[in-house]
């Protein structure tokens, strides 16, 4: 009986031994955990026994995580900062990045709202409280209400750098933990307005948004992000704290490919281009 | 019984070990706070640190781009950081008196309620009933806030902002009530029955004894309620991390988006870059957090231990 118990413990530590070898985990950027779950949840019905754990909290939390050795891959949706950097040097490791997909940054107003487009200038002039009112913007006449994303999120940081010219967003700003609640504020208020990734923005309108006046506004579409036209558009990025090797690696590998792209697509990310 | 002389030893080490575990809370709570503490302190000493966020900078308004108006503001991921701590002092204020002012009258009036005229069957239904608000997660409170309460708030007082002091104020008051409740409530059952008996004997009305006799008798715990309530509407995090709207402006109305300390603390503290001012100003709030709460805490206590003294006749 004891021999029995034994054995069928050493069996147990064996197994739990070689299955702790395939465990990854991902954590980092709100933007990206949608498609990092469903890269996960496909990869792992075609390869069982790899487990792989995906959350999310934003890139900064992610990239902390990475620094601190608590996470195997973060994603990010944004660079490193050369703060970051420099830390990881200082913890004798050189990250490792990865493009995995495209997003754009669509801005996004309530449904009744007759607006079409926006240029730019008028985006920077609105979040920096320059343009209050709709009306200035060919809009009624009523308070623009701005909502946007918490300071922790990259989302935030890149339509700062890209949009505001690095300016400060107006203090009256909404911010909310999240697009998907920027998204519902959005729908929900008549005068508002948003910004996200194009994957999460259902219920609202999407605003053609051109560089300047010269040229033409274009809707945050696949294509119109792929193709570069659309002028608020960022890459998406996998971190590792070295280059990848044994399982890591072909996970990687499969998310680049075809099949792991056109996964992307279906989450309406934007797939790499083709190359 | 007599007693072994082995289980001497027992009794001294079980007596030891129970002191180290009474001893220990209190050291976490010393180490807790010298920990946070001492994250701060380049504040008020590195030069560096102090270029970004002195004291006098995160008190008084601050000419950021010369020729345009000085101005109180909180954007630490700026080109030019800006921690002015003010706009996240009114705005948790705020919240907590919206919170405040909702769940006291409910609060204590649920007390009076159960305490002094409900039936014994309805009192046994309330009382569980109100305590297990206390047990609603605060995220789900805040998710409903969010999506929910704040839609409603919207549609029946037009706020021009759809999240502000009061959706987050309500939200913090159904948190507030069950501490609140429970406080009078135990406080007012306490209170002697010869109390009672006595005003009755006198030809007082059930009304009369209870508003009168108990309701005075009692109000040192309701006041502890009420202080130990206000202390969890200041720290309560994930609540106002939803529901308030986020935006650290200086306004007077409870109807603009407000920005907490705690909330801030939240949001900030995983983005933030280790050793920068940002981190020793996330931690500073924490401090000022940490000791404020402690303050509101003890006087409840202290409220308490005088409502004991009370019901012993010590004092009148």
């Amino acid at each position: 009986m004891k021999k029995l118990v034994l054995v069928s413990l050493m069996i147990l530590l064996a197994v739990s031994i070689i299955t702790a070898g395939s465990t990854i985990t991902i954590k980092g950027s709100d933007t990206l955990v949608r498609l990092g779950q469903r890269w996960a949840e496909e990869y792992m019905k075609k390869n069982p026994g790899v487990i792989i754990q995906v959350s999310g909290g934003g890139s900064g939390t992610g990239i902390a995580a990475l620094l601190n050795g608590t996470t195997d891959i973060c994603e990010a949706s944004r660079d490193m900062k050369s703060k970051e950097y420099k830390l990881a040097e200082k913890k004798g490791f050189k990250p490792v990045r990865y493009s995995v997909a495209l997003d754009g940054i669509a801005v996004f107003i309530n449904k009744d709202m007759p607006i079409k487009e926006l240029s730019l200038a008028q985006l920077k002039g609105i979040y920096t409280d320059a343009i209050t009112n709709w009306k200035e913007i060919g809009g009624p006449d009523h308070l623009i209400i701005l909502y946007g994303r918490e300071n922790n999120s990259g989302t935030y940081a890149f339509f700062k750098k890209q949009v505001l010219d690095r300016e400060d967003y107006a203090d009256r700003t909404q911010t909310l933990p999240g697009t998907a609640a920027v998204v519902n504020a959005v729908a929900k208020d008549k005068w508002g307005i948003g910004y996200g990734g194009i994957a999460w923005a259902k219920g609202v309108k999407f605003v053609a948004v051109k560089k300047d006046d010269t040229t033409k506004a274009v809707i945050p579409t696949s294509e119109s992000v792929s193709s570069g036209a659309y002028p608020i558009s960022r890459e998406l990025y996998w971190f590792f704290s070295s280059e990848p090797t044994g399982e890591m690696k072909k996970f990687l590998d499969w998310a680049l490919s075809e099949e792991g792209q056109q996964i992307a697509e279906e989450v309406d990310y934007v797939p790499l281009p083709k190359k | 019984m007599s007693f072994k002389p082995k289980s001497r030893i027992k009794e001294f080490l079980g007596e030891k070990i129970i002191a180290i575990t009474a001893f220990s809370a209190l050291l976490a709570i010393i180490l807790i706070f010298a920990f946070i503490f001492k994250e701060s302190l380049p504040i008020f000493y590195d030069a560096e640190i102090q270029e970004e966020a002195s004291l006098n900078k995160m008190t008084f308004k601050q000419e950021y781009i010369e020729g345009r108006d000085p101005k109180w503001s909180w954007q630490p991921n700026s080109d030019i950081p800006k921690y002015s701590l003010l706009p996240l002092f009114i705005g948790t204020l705020k919240a907590a008196l919206v919170a405040m002012l909702f769940a006291i009258p409910l609060g204590v009036g649920a007390a009076i309620y159960s305490a002094e005229f409900a039936s014994r069957r309805m009192r046994e239904m309330i009382k569980p009933v109100i305590e297990l608000l206390a047990g609603i997660p605060s995220v789900v409170l805040g998710f409903f806030a969010l999506i929910v309460l704040a839609t409603f708030l919207q549609d029946f007082f037009n706020f021009t902002y759809r999240l502000n002091a009061v959706n987050a104020g309500i939200a913090l008051g159904i948190a507030v009530i069950p501490i609140i409740f429970t406080m009078a409530e135990d406080a007012m059952t306490s209170v002697p029955q010869s109390l009672r008996d006595a005003a009755l004997a006198l030809g007082a009305s059930p009304w009369q004894v209870s508003l009168t006799v108990v309701l005075p008798t009692a109000l040192p715990g309701i006041a502890a309620g009420i202080v130990l309530g206000f202390g969890r509407a200041i720290g309560e995090t994930m609540i106002v991390l939803m529901a308030s709207g986020n935006a650290a402006i200086i306004s007077g109305s409870i109807t603009d988006s407000i920005r907490t300390i705690s909330a801030t603390i939240a949001a900030e503290l995983a983005e933030v870059v280790f050793g920068s001012a940002h981190y020793n100003v996330i931690f500073f709030l924490g401090t000022i957090l940490f000791i404020f709460t402690f303050i509101v805490n003890m006087g409840g206590e202290l409220v308490l231990r005088r409502l004991k003294e009370r019901f012993q006749g010590k004092i009148i």
